[in-house]
């Protein structure tokens, strides 16, 4: 009986440091934006949307955040698109050297990372007038993701049953035809997981932009950010907060939507 | 670039004939048509994927800069780079922070907590379980630049919340202590994926099993010992290798400490982009980017090679 109750104190302490150590740092970033003058401690804030205004009123905020919005659908949109063409080609096609490409790419995906690859990207953002290039971010960031991107759909196309395009066909639609009005309905929960997966990759991605955009008007909230807490002093906390809170928001409600329609199994995973 | 991810082995599956046909064309696609739709995406892998890797093997035999003459006209030095870079004492300072911040917040950090909270909600439902995954997934979802900042205000001297939660003000957490401070930050931040991935393998776990030897009057140490490390073996191996290499190469401690002070948390990825873009010496960079692009390889292909062995 003894050995029960100090398990169970033992496992709440336990809970209990465990909450604290993962919710204290994200206080700050709840209650600062709604504090009038904050500082670095948290407190209890007094309600205000003061702060808000600031952001408002800010040269670069908002339009780092559209910036933001701009580099992530343009990157998912073309992820989702060139991944969902080969996937479903390679799923169905038995193409020369197919399973020796697809053991590629996973393997590029894993190994050609941002760190990695930095230096030459740069070189050849430098070399193709790519600095300074939303377009060309998206290309660069697109390429990064579409590996893993297609080696995911492919799995889900495998798994998804052949019988419909099989009965469209003896109707007699064409190839072309099945694909679109056939597979694509099919196969949209994996679309959609792709392209929220693609959408919170490129929404957080920080290195990328931070090396290939020095133009400030096009650069996303995780350059902006960046700037604003290092450079000139005195950061503005009551700001930088708001900022944080607005540019924070839709991941979460993104990881909220999946969750709930998908459930939050990681099929890969949303990560940065 | 993104961190890309591979999925965990569940989802990976051998295909072919055996499973139901998979190869079958059944919308009569045609290898022709399968080739339009494959080479658009192909295209842009090899131009900024695989071309940049290849080219970084070039640059580093160059002493390529950012700006000055060689800039115009890069030359070939051959292994110059490589011998510089192993040379300079800062290298092997960046690769010995770049080990201990790999094992210290991936290894030791996110494995070990993942892994306790994955045993400690494993049998739970309710808000208390939500509550604590809830949390360990927030840190993990949350834009780099904006965690970064977060433990910036956390760890503040003068006014952070931690210090004034344990009483010490003006201790200066990123100046004294840089490499403790983003160990436990990366921690933070990453502990969510092997929480996880642990979650889901213990779900596998009989419980036939467990109830057997805790009949034969097994401690949960000897449960965990006995049972639980042998039916999850390769999940933790699968863990313990993806997490590494992610944080291997994680860019993230810039954000918090930009590698000072004086070096003292310059790990390798951060080390690179100071050589490089910072210096401006691209050659130089490209020597040390190939050799994190090896050490990526070894140990990506030894993670492939356990994904086909378990099949």
């Amino acid at each position: 009986m003894t050995r029960f109750v100090l398990g169970r104190i033992g496992f709440y302490t336990l809970v209990a440091v465990l909450l604290a150590f993962f919710s204290i740092p994200l206080l700050w970033l709840v209650t600062a934006p709604f504090t009038s003058d904050p500082t670095y401690e948290v407190k209890v804030p007094d309600f205000t949307l003061d702060n808000f205004r600031a952001v408002l009123e800010h040269p670069y905020a908002l339009p780092s955040l559209w910036n933001s919005v701009v580099l992530s659908v343009g990157s998912a949109v073309l992820v989702v698109v060139m991944a969902a063409l080969a996937a479903y080609a390679l799923s169905r096609v038995r193409l020369p050297g197919r399973d020796a490409l697809l053991y590629a790419l996973l393997l590029l995906s894993s190994i050609i990372t941002g760190t990695a690859a930095m230096v030459p990207l740069f070189q050849l953002a430098v070399e193709l007038n790519l600095i300074d290039s939303q377009l060309g971010l998206i290309l660069i960031l697109t390429g990064g993701l579409l590996p893993a991107a297609i080696f995911m759909l492919k799995d889900f196309m495998d798994s998804t049953p052949k019988s419909y395009e099989e009965s469209a066909r003896v109707f007699g639609a064409s190839p072309l035809q099945i694909v679109r009005h056939v597979v694509v309905p099919l196969v949209r929960p994996g679309l959609a997981t792709i392209a929220v997966w693609a959408v919170a990759n490129v929404w957080g991605n920080f290195l990328m932009p931070y090396l290939l955009l020095s133009d400030v008007e096009k650069q996303p909230a995780a350059v902006i950010t960046y700037t604003l807490y290092t450079e000139g002093g005195q950061a503005n906390l009551s700001m930088l907060s708001t900022f944080g809170l607005l540019y924070s928001i839709p991941v979460v409600l993104m990881y909220l939507f999946v969750s709930k329609k998908y459930g939050f199994r990681f099929h890969g995973g949303i990560k940065r | 670039m993104a961190q890309a991810i591979s999925p965990p082995p569940e989802v990976v599956r051998e295909d072919g004939p055996a499973r139901g046909g998979d190869s079958s064309d059944a919308a009569g696609l045609g290898r022709v048509r399968a080739a339009v739709f494959v080479a658009p995406a192909l295209l842009l892998i090899a131009v900024f994927l695989v071309f940049p890797a290849l080219w970084v093997l070039y640059l580093g035999l160059t002493n390529y800069r950012l700006t000055g003459v060689a800039a115009a006209e890069p030359q070939f030095v051959g292994l110059d780079n490589f011998i510089e870079a192993i040379t300079t004492p800062a290298f092997w300072n960046s690769t010995w922070l770049t080990v201990e911040f790999v094992l210290g917040s991936a290894v030791i950090g996110q494995a070990v907590l993942g892994f306790t909270i994955a045993w400690m909600m494993r049998d739970r439902r309710g808000p208390l379980k939500r509550a604590v995954e809830g949390l360990v997934i927030l840190a993990w979802i949350l834009p780099s630049a904006i965690v970064a900042f977060l433990w910036v205000a956390l760890l503040d001297r003068d006014g952070g919340t931690l210090n004034a939660v344990l009483g010490i003000p003006g201790f200066a957490w990123l100046l004294d202590h840089p490499m403790l401070s983003i160990i436990i930050f990366n921690t933070w931040r990453g502990t969510a994926f092997s929480m996880m991935l642990y979650g889901a393998a213990l779900g596998n776990v009989p419980p036939s099993h467990l109830e057997s030897a805790r009949l034969a009057g097994a401690s949960g140490w000897q449960q965990l010992r006995d049972v639980v490390f042998p039916h999850i073996r390769g999940h933790i191996l699968t863990n313990l290798l993806l997490i590494s290499l992610w944080t291997f190469n994680d860019f993230g401690p810039f954000l918090l400490t930009a590698g000072g002070p004086d070096g003292r948390s310059e790990v390798l990825a951060v080390h690179v982009y100071k050589v490089a873009l910072q210096a401006g010496e691209l050659g130089h960079g490209a020597a040390v980017s190939t050799v994190i692009l090896l050490i990526n390889l070894v140990v990506a292909v030894f993670y492939l090679r356990l994904l086909r062995s378990k099949k």
